[in-house]
């Protein structure tokens, strides 16, 4: 519990997990929780370095500023997905390799 | 029971994150995220970040998933089995995933890291806020200009034609 290698194992764990699915996954909606999974092992990595680094804060920052973007970045992310999905009909990024219609 | 509680959450965390990556079935896996994101929430009360574990709930449980079972519903027939949905060439990416696995872990185990002393802070609200309005004001403006453009641009895109 007071080993820094503890929360980087697991934010390793999770990392690997989100990358396996963003490379196995066919639906958009599936890959963009990989994308969250890989977005929330880079925060517990900041606010652990922030907590055994002495209690400065600035990781806490960076965490925050990282969420932010997680959430700016899941809402384009699904306006584009159900747009592909108004056009052509699937969501799977295999099938919407058409640039236009 | 703090230790029991400890690993139960790092449990939590780990098993639910492969259920989101592996399960066949999109709204389970929306609900494995549920777990995962709680289990990261509990990483950051251990970590002393109270804070980060609120902002941790209210964002992403209260406002990303939200966004993402909305996204399930409406690009997919509830009733039919096409909800569910397969993953391809799971070999390759199991290969890679774990070679990323054993790299991470090789230089987390061999690299001396800094470690300082500290005491456990009664809240970091106070420290978080001031130093975001100080030292990171900057940071802190354009990623509201960000945000804001990001959420007028999801708007239009989304909206029907006309």
């Amino acid at each position: 519990m007071q080993e820094l290698n503890t929360y980087l194992f697991v934010a390793a764990i999770l990392f690997s997990l989100g990358v396996f699915g963003v490379m196995t996954r066919r639906n958009g909606i599936a890959i963009l929780m990989g994308v969250e999974l890989i977005l929330n092992a880079a925060n517990i990595n900041f606010v652990a370095f922030s907590r055994f680094g002495g209690m400065n804060l600035d990781g806490h920052i960076f965490a925050l500023l990282v969420i932010v973007l997680a959430a700016a970045e899941a809402a384009v992310a699904l306006a584009i997905i159900i747009n592909i999905y108004n056009n052509l009909n699937t969501i799977n990024v295999d099938e919407a390799s058409a640039l236009k219609e | 029971m703090t230790e029991f509680s400890f690993w139960f959450v790092i449990g939590l965390t780990v098993l639910s994150a492969a259920v989101v990556v592996l399960s066949n079935q999109l709204i389970y896996s929306a609900m494995a995220l549920l777990l995962t994101l709680f289990g990261v929430a509990g990483i950051y009360v251990f970590l002393w970040a109270d804070f980060m574990a609120g902002v941790q709930l209210l964002v992403y449980i209260g406002g990303i998933l939200v966004l993402i079972i909305f996204g399930i519903m409406l690009t997919n027939r509830i009733s039919s089995v096409r909800l569910s949905q397969t993953n391809v060439q799971q070999g390759v990416g199991g290969a890679i995933a774990i070679w990323l696995m054993i790299l991470i872990s090789l230089v987390i185990s061999k690299t001396p890291w800094y470690q300082a002393d500290a005491i456990e802070p009664t809240e970091t609200v106070a420290g978080v806020g001031t130093l975001l309005l100080t030292k990171y004001l900057l940071p802190f403006e354009a990623i509201s200009l960000l945000l804001l453009g990001a959420l007028i641009g999801a708007a239009l895109l989304s909206r029907k034609e006309n």
